[in-house]
């Protein structure tokens, strides 16, 4: 498939237009007509009067249908062993970098989330999003080892045969990047809601609760935080403090039902539930026990945001609350008539207690339906049925979590950080405005 | 429908599974150990190859060596300057490693070791760990202590005759020592406006 694309021209996704087409009305979904009579009838149709037209949705009249050739041919045969991937006509949905902000190398970058493509809260192994430091490791599990040091009455070393032998623990939680939004601030530069807001994903995660591992090596009295260390070329490392590891924190080696993928830090990874993606150490094969914090580069000079008065906030841990409409999104197109508003909320501080949407830029707000399952830290599906009459509209959802913290604006924001350079931590509202024709642009800042 | 006398035992099954889910109200807290121990010991000298952090704030960790200004540009020039530049002023891969001090009060901050670390000893840490970046971790102890002096140079924080050592680094004084504040969020006051906002 064609990777081609310039963002910043048009509407083009992906090398097409991608469309979402109107849902049907009750009253014209009769697909079920069996009576030859009436369907000659609505082949004959060119128009229908009444209701129909008033909503502003027009009826397709169906084609006489012939028998498919996928029912008169031999299917493929199953082979021996196989890895089962997407059908050919899915090769639209890909993990992709950004072109809004490239890096000159792709070893230090990231890749992000097709959420457009997304149908319920877990995000398909293969593209959950990725930020390495410097690149992909492929490490053979034989040869991996865990380490726990520092302040512990004993030093420990765990194979990968080891930590699979302990009692498993699996949790659904979503997983985003600080930097999450970073090239959309004030102004729109992205298209797409995987360039806007990719560098998120969620799913079912297995593993070990760290606190177990570090009962067994002892935590001296006096230690306070843990630092988390890859085996990547880019030793990636932070520091976590005691309270928030022995909490819920997880050693990882798995993900929604199979093995870590070498991208997402085969064979062991840490998982910090609800906290910026970066301190979840891919690659996991030290932990030192420690009674302050390091200060590392990756807490000082990075993953800090500015502050006014040419401060920084460090140690900005918590994804605070915030939401996204995944469709309609920027760079689609939508066609007049009935919609459901589709999106994800989630929150690092807890559960979604209720997401809203605005079909007027946010003069009013309407509460949208949850899916369950509602979940700690973990995505949430929203839904909100809209029959678009077709005249401008800047449409945008809001959540608020179990704290009752509501997801801020933009503006609101900016009253009290400072957006200059590259600010992460964005969970500011996202609209996406519908023009008279339907073309769906991001309408940030 | 189980039995009665099956009941009992499911729900006293469910209580103890409920710890470790996330149904209902239940928490994501760590499940209670399960007293089982798999860990093998291990000695501090046997994971001494391991053990590269340096505790930034007051050096905890650096290594007994030492590293010249001169000494430092020599590696720089060969190990380093493809992706940034000539002097640490930006290359073809990276941007610039000198300057700023003093932009974090415009409009453009520039993010510089010089201008962002609060820590010497963050250059140290940074540099053994993950440069160069096709080749992390070959640098000799000696070798990275000259580059730390060297960008500490360029950016006017030590003389040309500086050394720097497991105790001359942490004791440098960085610009933005006091540069930072501690996550004090939630720092918005959005309200849950549904009608008439703004």
């Amino acid at each position: 498939m064609s990777t081609e694309r310039d963002v910043k021209s048009g509407t083009v996704v992906d090398g097409f237009t991608d469309s979402v087409a109107p849902m049907p009305l009750p009253d014209e979904s009769l697909p079920a007509v069996s009576n030859p009579a009436r369907r000659n009838f609505l082949r004959r149709g060119s128009t229908l009067a009444g209701g129909v037209l008033a909503s502003g949705a027009s009826l397709a009249v169906a084609a006489p249908l012939a028998v498919p050739e996928s029912a008169t041919t031999f299917g493929k045969p199953i082979p021996e062993d196989d890895y089962g991937m997407p059908s050919k006509y899915e090769g639209k949905v890909r993990r992709r970098r950004t072109d809004v902000f490239k890096n000159r190398q792709n070893f230090s970058d990231w890749s992000m989330t097709p959420l457009q493509y997304q149908y319920g809260i877990v995000t398909p192994n293969g593209l959950i999003f990725e930020r390495h430091h410097n690149g992909t490791p492929d490490i053979d599990p034989a040869k991996h080892r865990l380490v726990i040091h520092g302040m512990v009455k004993q030093p420990l070393e765990f194979t990968m045969d080891d930590l699979l032998r302990y009692p498993a623990v699996s949790r659904f939680h979503f997983l985003e990047c600080s930097g999450n939004g970073l090239t959309d601030w004030l102004k729109p530069a992205s298209v797409t809601v995987q360039q806007t807001h990719g560098l998120l994903s969620c799913g079912q995660w297995t593993g070990v609760p760290v606190s177990w591992l570090l009962d067994e090596a002892g935590i001296d009295p006096g230690a306070k935080w843990v630092m988390f260390e890859g085996a990547d070329g880019a030793s990636h490392v932070r520091s976590v403090p005691l309270k928030k590891v022995l909490d819920d924190c997880l050693v990882v080696y798995a993900l929604n039902g199979e093995m870590l993928r070498a991208e997402n830090g085969y064979p062991l990874r840490l998982l910090v539930p609800g906290w910026e993606g970066n301190v979840s150490v891919k690659w996991l094969h030290r932990m030192k026990v420690g009674d302050q914090p390091w200060h590392f580069r990756s807490e000082t000079a990075r993953y800090t945001d500015p502050m006014p008065e040419g401060m920084w906030r460090q140690f900005s841990f918590d994804m605070e609350c915030k939401s996204v409409i995944t469709r309609p999104s920027g760079g689609m197109s939508i066609k007049p008539g009935m919609h459901e508003i589709q999106g994800f909320a989630w929150s690092g501080n807890g559960k979604i207690r209720a997401v809203d949407v605005t079909l007027d830029g946010g003069k009013t707000w309407q509460e949208a339906r949850l899916d369950d399952p509602v979940l700690d830290k973990c995505l949430v599906s929203f839904r909100f049925p809209w029959n678009w009459a077709g005249g401008p509209a800047t449409i945008a959802s809001r959540a608020v979590d179990s704290t009752g913290y509501v997801q801020p604006t933009v503006k609101d924001i900016t009253k009290v950080r400072a957006i200059v350079g590259f600010v992460q931590h964005h969970n500011g509202v996202q609209p996406w405005s519908i023009s008279a024709t339907g073309e769906v642009k991001n309408a940030i800042g | 429908m189980p039995s009665a006398k099956v009941l009992p035992a499911l729900a006293a099954a469910i209580v103890a599974v409920g710890c470790a889910t996330q149904s209902g109200t239940m928490t994501t807290q760590a499940p209670p150990s399960p007293g089982v121990k798999f860990g093998k010991p291990i000695s501090n000298a046997d994971l001494a190859a391991w053990d590269i952090d340096i505790r930034t704030t007051d050096g905890k960790g650096l290594p007994v060596g030492r590293g010249t200004v001169a000494e430092g540009k020599a590696v720089y020039d060969a190990k380093c300057l493809s992706c940034h530049g000539a002097d640490a002023k930006g290359g073809p891969v990276y941007g610039t490693m000198v300057g700023g001090i003093g932009s974090f009060k415009t409009n453009t901050r520039v993010l510089t070791p010089g201008s962002m670390y609060p820590y010497a000893p963050i250059l140290f840490d940074y540099i053994r760990r993950a440069m160069p970046m096709d080749h992390p971790q070959s640098l000799s102890t000696n070798e990275i202590y000259a580059v730390s002096a060297y960008i500490l140079n360029l950016n006017g924080i030590v003389p040309d005759n500086a050394v720097m050592d497991q105790n001359t680094l942490a004791k440098v004084q960085m610009p933005n020592r006091n540069g930072f504040i501690v996550d004090d969020r939630p720092d918005t006051k959005a309200v849950r406006c549904m009608t008439n906002c703004n």
